[in-house]
């Protein structure tokens, strides 16, 4: 073993090599993580100095007012903008589902399988502010190809992102599209390979049919990563929106399609309320931190079972 | 061994209607990056005369790198992507030795720091980081007055000045690539790697006499060429299709990258279709080209960052 100088120069080595890194750690995303919580307690437009004003923006946010018809929200855009993220958040277990599908069908003995994965992953290998502007362009209500394609069945299709009840299931759609295959099914696809076949014939020899052996091999043998889908889904959904939503319909119409992730940028960077919008993202963070506990005390026991 | 039946064939039925599904955008894509404008701006009643191409204007390609100037932002693209991916990949790989191969008071610790930071969200370190580029040109000027460095800068003559911007700040390529140059997440990644190359390697080059540099460049990096190929495809992806951060830093023309400037298709008089899917596509061949060569790459990486769990 090494004595105490050898050890010491270890550290010095050790700091050498970690410096250009955590001067970016600290500069880029251990300090903001400090000051944008101290920014939540202060009133801040850029042009004048920032003033503290303690609880206020929570309150502002998060609180209720009795007016002369009862309750209301201080801020009740707030309070819409969070429901509507997390009626978008319904894509997160179509895609598990979606992805678990192709994954088990692609893991049987299948011809193209390599092709057929190649395919199903492009979306969100793509996904980004050019797959936001196609899909624009496919909602498009006289020449787009949505609509089009409806039209062959005899639908008259909406004005998709114009059309206050079609707006947001127009923006999930696009996002049932990327995440189809995604990440989830090359996970899922992986997991499947080390799942015994022993347990399969196991199945079989005790007449399971195929509907049977998923559920009794196939679904506790995926379980883990299904949860861990589903923790990575809630994360991301409830951070979902500034570009896709920026970009497909601005959050209209009327804020139907607003997510928290569009309002942080609103108020950030088109009010330059710079204390609010820290606000708005510490309980965003906040939330996540305490959906993703819940979900590991709750998944993470069925998950060791 | 299952036996394979011959039931299986039937799966090839709902794959291939998935996998049209997938391919339909796409495809709709390509038809109206190639179609005259008044093509575009067509209604039919036959949705197939929308994804097969009708017509190959290829002129549409020229027309894009004609009416903006959609070089500068390719080159633009290029060059934050390119050293934001060699930056992050160095300073990773660095920090990423010193988490698995050098034994020091308090790694661990730290460690647990740098994964913690990866659950929170990217808005809540953009607005300090916003700030800190707005602010950052006026705290240098009161440092150090005798640079002008609020000023944007030109290179070359004044008649065929080429706009470069700030040094530092709002406007500036700096702005653009130094928080991508510095992740925890390919820290983390590169740390799994390296855990899984046997210790007995540097503790026999030790022995040789090799210090923890020459162990580093001439061991370790030579045999985590997989996972650097990883964090590399990962990074470049990342940066090049990066677009919140990049939208509120600049604003000067000549500093946008492509997915800002995407936006130039979007006239006053409604969007020129035919040219934003044109100038679309080009933003995303070099994605699809990165994507094909580096696939095992690519999803090996997926499948180390899931084992965190």
């Amino acid at each position: 073993m090494t004595g105490t100088p050898f050890y010491r120069r270890d550290w010095m080595v050790a700091m050498a090599f970690l410096l250009p890194n955590i001067v970016g750690f600290f500069l880029f995303t251990a300090g903001p993580v400090f000051s944008s919580f101290l920014l939540s307690f202060t009133s801040w437009d850029l042009l004048t100095p920032p003033r503290w004003v303690g609880l206020q923006n929570f309150i502002d946010l998060l609180g209720f007012h009795r007016t002369v018809d009862g309750v209301r929200a201080n801020d009740p855009n707030f309070w819409k903008y969070l429901g509507n993220t997390f009626f978008m958040m319904l894509t997160v277990p179509v895609n598990i589902a979606t992805s678990l599908f192709l994954a088990v069908v692609l893991t049987k003995k299948i011809r193209f399988t390599y092709l057929y994965r190649l395919i199903f992953f492009l979306p969100s290998i793509l996904a980004g502010v050019a797959i936001f502007y196609l899909w624009r362009w496919i909602y498009n209500p006289d020449y787009g190809l949505f609509n089009s394609i409806l039209s062959t069945i005899g639908i008259m299709g909406p004005n998709w992102l114009t059309d206050p009840s079609w707006a947001k299931p127009a923006i999930m759609i696009m996002g049932m599209w990327i995440g189809l295959g995604g990440t989830g099914m090359i996970l899922y696809i992986a997991a499947l390979q080390n799942v015994s076949q022993e347990l399969y014939e196991a199945a079989e020899i005790d007449g399971a049919n195929a509907w049977r052996q998923f559920w009794a091999v196939t679904w506790p043998g995926v379980l883990p990563v299904t949860f861990f889908l589903f923790t990575i889904g809630l994360i991301n959904g409830l951070q979902y929106g500034a570009e896709a939503v920026m970009i497909m319909t601005e959050g209209g119409p009327f804020g139907a399609t607003t997510t928290l992730g569009y309002f942080i940028y609103l108020k950030a960077y088109v009010d330059f309320e710079m204390g609010y919008a820290a606000t708005i993202a510490w309980v965003l963070f906040l939330l996540i931190l305490v959906i993703t506990i819940i979900n590991w005390k709750k998944g993470g026991k069925n998950v060791s079972e | 061994m299952r036996k394979p039946t011959r039931k299986v064939g039937l799966w090839h039925i709902p794959l291939i209607l998935i996998g049209a599904t997938c391919l339909l955008p796409l495809t709709f894509m390509i038809t109206t990056a190639l179609a005259p404008p008044e093509e575009a701006l067509r209604a039919t009643d036959n949705f197939l005369e929308m994804i097969v191409p009708q017509s190959f204007r290829w002129q549409n390609f020229v027309e894009v790198w004609e009416l903006v100037p959609f070089l500068r932002y390719y080159i633009n693209s290029i060059f934050v992507a390119v050293i934001a991916t060699v930056g992050q990949v160095t300073t990773s790989a660095m920090a990423a030795y010193a988490f698995s191969r050098i034994q020091w008071r308090g790694r661990d610790q730290l460690f647990l720091a740098y994964l913690a930071t990866l659950m929170i969200p990217g808005s809540v370190t953009m607005i300090p980081n916003f700030i800190l580029m707005k602010l950052f040109p006026e705290f240098l000027g009161v440092v150090a007055p005798f640079v002008d460095w609020m000023s944007l800068r030109y290179l070359g003559t004044h008649a065929e000045a080429i706009g470069v911007g700030r040094i530092i700040g709002l406007d500036s390529y700096f702005a653009l690539i130094a928080p991508g140059m510095f992740s925890a997440y390919g820290t983390f990644l590169l740390r799994q790697f390296f855990l899984t190359l046997p210790k007995s390697l540097d503790e026999a080059a030790k022995i040789d006499g090799c210090g923890h540099w020459r162990i580093f460049t001439q061991i370790i990096l030579p045999l985590a060429i997989p996972g650097l190929a990883t964090i590399t495809i990962l990074t470049f992806m990342a940066v090049w299709g990066a677009f919140l951060w990049p939208l509120v830093v600049t604003h000067q023309e000549y500093l946008r990258v492509l997915p800002v400037g995407l936006q130039a298709f979007q006239g006053q008089y409604g969007t020129e279709w035919h040219l934003m899917m044109a100038a679309a596509l080009l933003m995303l061949i070099p994605i699809i080209t990165i994507f094909l060569a580096g696939q095992r790459f690519f999803i090996s990486g997926l499948t180390v960052g899931a084992v965190k769990g």
